[in-house]
């Protein structure tokens, strides 16, 4: 839940006139009434409540192997059934929702910092944005999950490295996004006002380009939430996510196909938190953009 | 025209030189030795050292590099592992298949794509709408090898109607061909048909606020001659700016609905290389699509040049 807030926090900062506190809680207002933010942002909580507190409530072992209990269907004894190990699968799913929301934050944080660092490099000093964007457009050229294959394929099944093809793959989608309003911003008036009253390059850039051009970098970064954390499941699906048996929602599902016949409810659940999540950060980052930066909508 | 061409290839040179350079960069962080993983537990040092010289690793980083430039100009992407055979030829052999599922998915994304857009734009927050957008954020959220997955489970495993996977040339047998890929077809389609349903919905309310479709209706067209003629030809413009992102997610999407459904095309060559850490194949397969997708991105701005002449004069 702490997560949710620190959002909302960011996001009301975000407008010209963020200092003034009536419109940041303009902003936020505006954001609550939208109706797919506000689907969104319930389903999100609803989500990472489950994640932390279900393990704790259940204190099940999502590693516990019991014979007597294979396959069990979803039911009194086990809500979301027992796969051919007899774990459980309730235990699994909730340390998979962990799993993803942490590879997911990661892969955000981790393009917030380098996205807006090349992105500002290649928007401000324009000798740097030749060099870059070339660069960046040929990260771009691969098309996004077979690069992320291809890169975790290379450097090892594990978490982090999951995390670091991911960040690797999305990056230069960031900056390009955070360069696109830092040249538009970096001709505004008052920046030019910073320039003749002698502020340096650090302080123009941080205090009064940057914070302008952040809207269209949070609508990207709540859709990047949920492209990461499906093509974590994705890439944890063709066994080049985290090792079995750890649970990633990905490894569930690959291990539950052969089983597909006789206990379809090992790849149905998994799935279905999966296909939620992503819908449900689809649906805030939906809100988001139209709130924060609506000339987005046609685009998109 | 021609100088849009011309200058769109040219263009493209750094972006390609670049892509070919990052790909040669890929296969060097491997961590450690990349024999030992090749040869497994049971490679004896003699095994990795004669590997090391078949992939020639054990020459000078620049040594490599130009080795690979030049087998790239002579079309050698090298050699996999795995299957003995040279990449690009491995690769040509189940290109058809790919294409011929991607082509199939392609349709069905044009037409389901375009076609709740359009009426979704027409009837704009009516029922029809409604059902349109909640059906096109489902397809951008469920995960497509899931879909397949619970397809199979319910129309293959419950129902009987249609095999768990495999393959049929559509040479061989029109029907058997409907029967493999339809399922496939449909999960790799559903990301891109909600892409499109709702970049189409947005343009098309655009363009029917704009003056010439007033002008169009108040000299009194029918309303299909308005949307048909007048609107459509300007919806369809920035709609071709996306056909390259879509494809690109076709590409992606058929690694994984090909090693669902059991199909033997590009897809499957790659995920049956990165189980077996067949490196070249992975490189090879990799820079392979990604030049086809840089030549496709190249059509898509040429096509867009000749649809917008605003694009052709400005250069």
């Amino acid at each position: 839940m702490a997560e949710d807030v620190a959002t909302l926090d960011t996001v009301a900062a975000v407008p010209v006139e963020a200092r003034r506190s009536s419109t940041r809680w303009d902003t936020l207002f505006r954001l609550l009434r939208h109706p797919s933010f506000r689907t969104g942002i319930i389903l999100t909580a609803l989500i990472v409540l489950a994640a932390i507190f279900v393990p704790i409530i259940s204190g099940v072992d999502p590693d516990k192997l019991s014979m007597r209990t294979r396959f069990m269907p979803p039911g009194a004894a086990f809500l979301f059934g027992t796969d051919n190990f007899g774990r459980s699968q309730l235990a699994r799913v909730a340390y998979g929702a962990r799993l993803s929301l942490l590879i997911g934050t990661a892969v955000v944080l981790l393009n917030a910092v380098f996205g807006t660092l090349l992105g500002a490099l290649a928007g401000y000093f324009r000798r740097l944005d030749n060099p870059l964007m070339r660069f960046n457009d040929a990260l771009m050229a691969f098309p996004a999950i077979l690069l992320a294959i291809a890169l975790t394929a290379v450097l090892g099944r594990s978490i982090p490295n999951v995390i670091l093809a991911l960040s690797i793959v999305y990056v230069p989608r960031t900056a390009r996004i955070v360069r696109a309003s830092v040249l538009v911003i970096r001709q505004m008036e008052f920046v030019q006002a910073a320039v003749a009253a002698g502020a340096g390059h650090w302080r123009i850039l941080r205090r009064h380009i940057l914070p302008n051009s952040m809207a269209p970098l949070i609508v990207q970064l709540s859709f990047l939430f949920a492209y990461a954390v499906l093509a974590e499941a994705t890439l944890s699906f063709l066994g080049l996510g985290a090792e079995p048996p750890t649970p990633t929602w990905g490894n569930i599902m690959a291990e539950g196909r052969q089983y597909m016949r006789e206990a379809p409810w090992i790849i149905t659940i998994p799935g279905g938190a999966l296909a939620m999540t992503v819908l449900a950060l689809n649906l805030l980052g939906d809100g988001l953009r139209d709130v924060l930066d609506p000339r987005l909508k046609i685009q998109q | 025209m021609g100088r849009v061409v011309l200058n769109r290839i040219i263009g493209a040179v750094p972006v390609v030189l670049l892509v070919t350079l990052i790909t040669f960069g890929l296969m060097r962080l491997v961590p450690g030795d990349p024999t030992a993983a090749l040869t497994g537990l049971s490679g004896t040092p003699q095994e990795r050292e004669q590997l090391r010289k078949d992939l020639g690793l054990d020459q000078p980083y620049y040594v490599q590099l130009v080795k690979w430039y030049a087998d790239l100009a002579r079309g050698d992407l090298g050699r996999s592992i795995l299957l003995g055979q040279s990449v690009t030829k491995a690769t040509f052999e189940r290109l058809p298949i790919s294409l011929a599922l991607s082509a199939y998915a392609l349709v069905l994304t044009l037409v389901l794509g375009l076609l709740s857009g359009i009426l979704a734009a027409l009837r704009q927050n009516t029922w029809l709408d409604q059902a349109a957008m909640v059906f096109a954020m489902l397809g951008i959220s469920l995960p497509n090898f899931w879909l397949g997955l619970m397809m199979i489970v319910l129309f293959s495993v419950h129902l009987g109607w249609l095999p768990t996977g495999g393959y049929v040339p559509f040479t061989e047998d029109p029907i058997g061909w409907l029967r493999t890929t339809t399922m496939p077809a449909i999960s790799l389609a559903l990301l891109q048909v909600g892409l499109l349903a709702r970049i189409t919905r947005s343009t098309m309310l655009e363009v029917l606020r704009q003056d010439y479709v007033r002008t169009a209706r108040a000299k009194g067209l029918p309303n299909y001659l308005v949307v048909g003629k007048h609107a459509l030809a300007n919806t369809m413009i920035p709609v071709v700016t996306i056909i390259g992102i879509i494809v690109s997610l076709l590409i992606s999407g058929s690694v994984v609905t090909e090693t669902v459904f059991s199909i033997p095309g590009v897809g499957q060559l790659l995920t049956s290389a990165i189980l077996n850490r067949d490196y070249p194949m992975i490189q090879g397969g990799l820079l392979f699509v990604t030049l086809v997708l840089v030549g496709i991105n190249i059509l898509v701005d040429i096509a867009y040049a000749w649809l917008d002449p605003r694009v052709r004069y400005d250069g």
